[in-house]
């Protein structure tokens, strides 16, 4: 294909460049040019502190009236069997305090087996499997637990510059027990080829904050001749209704 | 208690749409409501060109300044407030909730609603405040907006339309840029 669009060379340099002197950051940059879409779409201005107050303070609530059970099995709801590696991704959601985050939405959307979205804009010429949507949500446990059925995503190519390839991945967006703890995040496979080509990856710029977001392989998961497994905790920001304020960083 | 890193966000992607909208999602009271008011705006990128593939949030109280903590938000049966609604915006960045206006948390606050931002582009979620117009003594001792400039602070403040409506939108960067808000014990 033709195309004005840099190669993944380039990009790779660009991202040693920001990779060199950045140190210990936990989470992505927001302005972060080897992701091109980031460009015009970062503010540029620090972020302001503030306290939270008011409706800051409490997350929104869901309950078993909001979903449905059947809607954690992303393999059972279009009417049959969808093609590809069926995996389990169990994990528990906890605060920045190691307390779990109990009954709240847990919500997932992800590509199927050949890396290809129900959605209008994926043009990708990779087939749609009619027995799968790659949506799902649950509420956490008592013990902040989560489990998702589906089937492992594929890779898929974007636009971003010349070969670009995503890593599989599945789409999560979280709550906590306040809305100061909203997150959506992506959850990755362990040993992904893409993972040092990726700029939305590589945005995060500590290979100890990039691993957060990898799942390990749990064997312990998987079921006999059924399927595999894998295991992946979240950890939300600090609540504010116990903050010390020695911990005020 | 221990001390735990958060985990780093990311992206939501362009790929939402099929996901995380649902059936109301955006109208926290129905619309015929006597006291409803619709909460609109844009989302705009640094080059002030609207934002197609962005999703609000906004968490609220309700017009006594009570935070609700119910659920009921994914099926809506339109009598239960619960004080949380998502949007995604159109093909030329526009939002639209149908709400209340909300009361101060505490007597003699600013009231507001909180918006969270998500977009293709946008590598971790921002957080930011749509203040109520009207109470001039209230927005005036409101310690956020006591520590900005005039303009950044305007921007923060929702414009009420010649319709009742109330307007807010959103800059990710540029001369209007919103401001956006980091919390304490967030990294």
């Amino acid at each position: 294909m033709m195309s004005n669009l840099d190669s993944q060379e380039v990009v790779s340099k660009e991202i040693a460049d920001l990779h060199a002197g950045a140190e210990g950051e936990t989470q992505p940059r927001l302005d972060f040019a080897p992701y091109r879409s980031s460009l015009l779409r970062h503010p540029t201005k620090d972020l302001r502190h503030a306290d939270p107050e008011g409706a800051e303070l409490v997350a929104p609530v869901f309950g078993h009236s909001d979903i449905d059970p059947v809607e954690a099995d992303l393999t059972i709801q279009a009417g049959g069997e969808p093609i590809g590696e069926r995996i389990v991704v169990r994990g528990r959601v906890l605060d920045g305090d190691g307390r779990p985050v109990r009954g709240q939405l847990v919500e997932i959307w992800q590509a199927n087996a050949a890396g290809r979205y129900i959605h209008k804009g994926d043009q990708h010429p990779a087939p749609i499997d009619r027995h799968f949507t790659g949506v799902g949500r649950c509420l956490t446990g008592d013990d902040g637990s989560y489990a998702f059925t589906t089937i492992k995503p594929g890779p898929y190519p974007w636009r971003n510059h010349h070969n670009a390839w995503r890593p599989a991945h599945i789409h999560f967006s979280l709550f906590g027990t306040e809305f100061t703890q909203r997150m959506i995040t992506q959850m990755y496979f362990p040993g992904d080829p893409l993972f040092a080509l990726d700029p939305i990856y590589q945005a995060i710029t500590d290979q100890k904050a990039r691993d957060r977001l990898v799942a390990t392989y749990d064997h312990d998961l998987s079921e006999h001749e059924w399927l595999l497994g894998y295991r992946w905790d979240i950890v939300l920001t600090g609540t504010h209704g116990t903050w010390m304020e020695a911990d005020d960083a | 208690m221990p001390d735990l890193v958060a985990t780093p966000g990311q992206t939501i992607g362009p790929f939402f749409h099929y996901a995380l909208p649902f059936d109301r999602d955006r109208e926290l009271v129905p619309p015929g409501r006597p006291d409803a008011v619709r909460l609109h705006g844009t989302v705009y990128d640094g080059a002030g060109k609207p934002i197609p593939d962005a999703l609000l949030e906004i968490r609220q109280a309700d017009a006594t300044g009570q935070v609700p903590a119910v659920e009921g938000s994914l099926r809506r049966d339109g009598t239960v407030f619960t004080g949380w609604g998502r949007c995604a915006v159109d093909s030329v960045g526009r939002y639209s909730f149908t709400t209340v206006v909300p009361g101060p948390s505490s007597p003699g606050g600013a009231a507001f609603y909180a918006v969270t931002v998500f977009a293709r582009g946008l590598l971790n979620r921002l957080f930011t405040r749509a203040y109520i117009p009207g109470d001039a003594d209230a927005l005036e001792a409101d310690p956020l907006l006591a520590g900005l400039d005039p303009e950044a602070r305007d921007g923060l403040v929702a414009v009420r339309e010649e319709d009742g409506s109330l307007r807010f939108d959103v800059h990710l960067q540029g001369g209007r840029e919103t401001v956006f808000l980091a919390f304490p014990r967030h990294a």
